[in-house]
C-alpha cells in the first residue's frame, strides 16, 4: 500500500518514505495496548478488537497530519489527512463485515450438520431439526422465479437493444427503471393482492406466489444485465451476419445471442444470488410452516430467510436451539448466495468470447 | 424466398416486443392492485385501524415520517463512509490490490438483509449500548441525543447504522465507477501544476464526479427507503413522530410495520398494510425520479 505521497519535495521539509506507515502501525499498537489495559483492569469483559482498530485510526489520522504539518506545512498536512481518512473509511467499511463473517461462521457452524440437511421441523420442540423443508423451499420458489423472469427478461433485452426504436422502446426503459426501484415488500403485497382475487381467498399462502413476487424483483435486473452484454457484441458480427442474407432473427438466435451468452449467464446468476436472500415479499405470500411441502401451489411453504426469521422471532421457552438454527441457516444462506456470485464470475471470465476492441 | 423470412422476423420481434409490454402490464397490475386494495383503507374509520388511530392519514403519515428519518440517517452516515472507499478504491490503493479490496466490499452486497437483521439485534445493538450511554450522558443537552438511553440499543440510530452498512456497498460501486471514468488528463493536469493528491482529486475527481454521487447518494436512499427486515428485526418500533435517537420509542418504517403486522392480520386490517405499502411505492418511485434526472442531465455537461 503505497501511502507517501510521491514525487519530490519542492519545499522545506519532508518525512521520510513510509513514515506514514510506521505511523499507523504505532498508533494500532498504542490502542492495542490501551484496551488491553482496559481488559486487565476489568473495565471491558472482553477485548474491543473494534475499538482499539477504530481509536487506532483515528489517532493515526491526528498525529500524521500534525506530524506533517510542522515538518512539511498546510498543503501536504492536508493531503495526509485526506489520505488518513480515506484508508480509514475504508477500514471502518471492512468491521461490519468482518465482525458479521465471524458471528455467523463461529454460532452457524453448531448445528452445521448432517441433520440440518436432511430433517425438517415437524413436531420439533427445542433441540433438533433442520431446514431441509426451507431449502426445498427456497430451491423451488426460486428456480420457477428465475424459470419465469430469465425468458421476460431477455426477450425484453433483445427488443430494446435489436428491435426497439421510439417511444415504445423508451416507455420500456424507463418503466424497467421504475421497475428496478420497487421495494420487496411492495412486491410481495402486489403477489398477495394478485392471489387474494385470483382464489378469493382471503388470507391466501402459496410457494408460487413467492416465485411471482421474486420474478417482479428479478425481471428489471435480468433486463438491465442482459441488455449491456448485448450491447457489447460488435455490430460488425451482425452486420456481417445479414450480409451473408441470414435474417434478422436467426443473426440474433445464432450470432448475437452465443457471442453475449456468458455475460447473460453470470447476469442471470447474479440476478438469483440477488432474490434468494429476499425474505420480506416471501414472508407476505409464501408464509411459514415447520413442515416439508413440495407443492409450490398449495399450501404454506417455508423458505431459508423466513426461516432465519421466525427462528429468530418466535423461538420456544429454550431460545439457544432455535437461535443456533437461525445461524446456521444464515450461514448456509450466505454460502449459496457466495456460490452462485463465485460461479457467475467464473462463468464471465472463463467462457467470455474474445472480443476485438 | 422471401415470405418466410419475414413471418420469422415477425414472430421473433414480436414475441421480443410481448416480453417489454408484460412488463408494462406487470407494473400497471402492481399500481392497480395496490390501489384497489388500498381504497377502504382511505376510508377506514377508528374501528379498523389499530388501537389509537382514528384516520388512515394519522396512522401512515408516522410511518411515512420514520421510514424517511431512518432512510435519512442511514445517508448521513453512508454517504461519507462510500465516497471515502469509493476514492481508496479508485485513487489511493493500488490498481492490482483495488480489484481485489473493491470485491470484498461487493461482498457487504452479497449478504441477505434477514442476515443481517440477526447480526444487528444479537452483536450490533449490545455493542453500541454502552456508547449511547455515554454519548447521551455528555452530549444529552443536544435534543437529538436526550435520555433516558434505551437499554437494549435497540434504537433508530442502530437501525440507521445497519442500514447504512447495506447501502454503503451499492453507493460505493456506482461512485467508484464514475471516479474512475475522470478524464485522465484532467488528473495529470492538475498533478503537473503541482497539486497534492487531495488537491487533485478536489479540482478534478469531485467536480467531474458530482451529479454521479449525487444519482448514487439517492439510489441509496431509495434501497434505504425500501428496505424491511434488518429494520423489522432490530428496531423497538412504535407509531409515532420522534426525533430521538437514543430512546426505546422509535419511530417505525412502513416496510417493517408492514412485515411485523401482516401474517397476524385479516379483513380490512390488511387494506390498511396495503396501503401503507402504496404510500412506500410512490416514496420510492419519487426518490428514483429524482436520481434518474440528475444521471440524465448528466449528459449536457460531458467535458467537466
Amino acid at each position: 500500500m503505497v501511502l507517501s505521497t510521491p514525487g519530490p519535495a519542492l519545499h522545506s521539509g519532508a518525512l521520510p518514505r513510509h513514515s506514514a506507515l510506521g505511523l499507523f502501525a504505532l498508533c494500532l499498537a498504542v490502542t492495542g495496548t490501551l484496551f488491553l489495559l482496559l481488559l486487565l483492569s476489568g473495565i471491558t469483559p472482553a477485548y474491543n478488537i473494534a475499538g482499539a482498530v477504530f481509536f487506532g485510526l483515528v489517532l493515526w489520522a491526528a498525529t500524521i497530519s500534525a506530524v506533517s504539518f510542522l515538518v512539511e506545512g498546510s498543503r501536504r498536512a492536508k493531503d495526509r489527512l485526506v489520505t488518513a481518512l480515506v484508508c480509514t473509511s475504508f477500514g471502518v467499511a471492512l468491521l461490519p463485515l468482518i465482525s458479521l463473517v465471524f458471528t455467523v461462521v463461529t454460532n452457524g457452524i453448531a448445528r452445521f450438520d448432517g441433520a440440518f440437511f436432511s430433517e425438517s421441523l415437524r413436531n420439533i420442540i427445542g433441540p433438533g431439526g433442520g431446514a431441509l423443508h426451507a431449502i426445498v423451499g427456497t430451491l423451488e420458489i426460486t428456480l420457477i422465479a428465475a424459470l419465469i423472469s430469465v425468458p421476460v427478461g431477455l426477450l425484453t433485452a433483445i427488443y430494446l437493444v435489436e428491435y426497439g426504436r421510439g417511444a415504445v422502446a423508451r416507455a420500456i426503459t424507463f418503466l424497467v427503471d421504475v421497475m428496478t426501484g420497487i421495494p420487496s415488500i411492495v412486491a410481495g403485497l402486489f403477489a398477495f393482492a394478485l392471489f387474494q382475487l385470483l382464489t378469493g381467498d382471503p388470507g391466501i399462502r402459496l410457494g408460487f406466489g413467492g416465485s411471482i413476487a421474486l420474478s417482479v424483483l428479478m425481471v428489471p435486473i435480468v433486463v438491465r444485465s442482459s441488455e449491456e452484454m448485448l450491447k457489447l457484441v460488435p455490430n460488425e458480427l451482425r452486420e456481417a451476419s445479414l450480409a451473408l442474407g441470414v435474417p434478422n432473427w436467426l443473426t440474433v438466435g445464432k450470432v448475437v445471442l452465443p457471442t453475449a451468452l456468458a455475460g447473460i449467464v453470470t447476469g442471470v446468476m447474479l440476478a438469483v444470488a440477488r432474490v434468494i436472500g429476499e425474505t420480506a415479499p416471501l414472508l407476505l405470500i409464501a408464509g411459514y410452516t415447520d413442515s416439508m411441502n413440495y407443492n409450490p401451489f398449495d399450501q404454506r411453504m417455508m423458505t431459508l430467510p423466513v426461516y432465519v426469521y421466525t427462528q429468530y422471532t418466535q423461538p420456544g421457552t429454550d431460545v439457544q436451539p432455535y437461535l443456533e438454527r437461525a445461524w446456521t441457516a444464515s450461514l448456509t444462506l450466505i454460502l449459496i448466495v457466495l456460490a452462485l456470485n463465485v460461479i457467475a464470475r467464473l462463468i464471465a471470465r472463463f467462457f467470455a468470447p474474445k472480443l476485438p476492441h | 424466398m422471401r415470405s418466410p423470412r419475414r413471418l420469422g422476423d415477425r414472430l421473433f420481434s414480436s414475441g421480443a416486443l410481448a416480453a417489454g409490454l408484460l412488463i408494462l402490464v406487470v407494473l400497471a397490475a402492481v399500481a392497480i392492485f395496490l390501489v384497489a386494495q388500498s381504497l377502504p383503507a382511505l376510508t377506514a374509520g377508528g374501528t379498523d385501524l389499530p388501537a389509537g388511530f382514528t384516520s388512515f392519514w394519522s396512522y401512515v403519515l408516522p410511518l411515512v415520517f420514520g421510514t424517511v428519518w431512518a432512510a435519512v440517517l442511514a445517508l448521513v452516515i453512508a454517504v461519507p463512509l462510500s465516497l471515502g472507499v469509493a476514492l481508496f478504491l479508485s485513487h489511493y490503493a493500488p490498481r492490482r490490490t483495488a480489484r481485489a479490496l473493491g470485491a470484498v466490499i461487493d461482498l457487504l452486497a452479497a449478504v441477505p438483509s434477514v442476515v443481517f437483521g440477526l447480526w444487528g439485534i444479537t452483536v450490533l445493538a449490545p455493542f453500541v449500548q454502552p456508547f449511547y450511554t455515554f454519548l447521551s450522558a455528555a452530549f444529552g443537552w443536544i435534543p437529538l441525543l436526550a435520555g433516558p438511553v434505551s437499554g437494549t440499543g435497540r434504537t433508530i440510530l442502530t437501525v440507521a447504522v445497519v442500514l447504512a452498512v447495506m447501502i454503503t456497498p451499492i453507493i460505493t460501486a456506482l461512485t467508484r465507477e464514475i471516479f474512475l471514468q475522470t478524464p485522465r488528463l484532467n488528473e495529470e493536469a492538475a498533478l503537473a501544476l503541482g497539486a497534492t493528491r487531495w488537491e487533485m482529486i478536489r479540482i478534478a475527481v469531485l467536480p467531474f464526479g458530482l451529479p454521479g454521487m449525487v444519482s448514487a447518494a439517492m439510489l441509496g436512499l431509495g434501497r434505504a427507503l425500501g428496505e424491511t427486515m434488518a429494520v423489522a428485526m432490530v428496531l423497538s418500533p412504535s407509531v409515532v413522530v420522534s426525533f430521538f435517537l437514543l430512546r426505546s420509542e422509535n419511530p417505525t418504517t412502513i416496510a417493517a410495520n408492514i412485515a411485523l403486522n401482516f401474517p397476524d392480520s385479516y379483513g380490512s386490517g390488511i387494506n390498511v398494510l396495503i396501503a401503507t405499502g402504496l404510500a412506500l411505492f410512490v416514496l420510492t418511485f419519487v426518490v428514483n425520479a429524482v436520481a434518474r434526472a440528475v444521471v440524465g442531465r448528466r449528459g449536457g455537461g460531458k467535458g467537466l
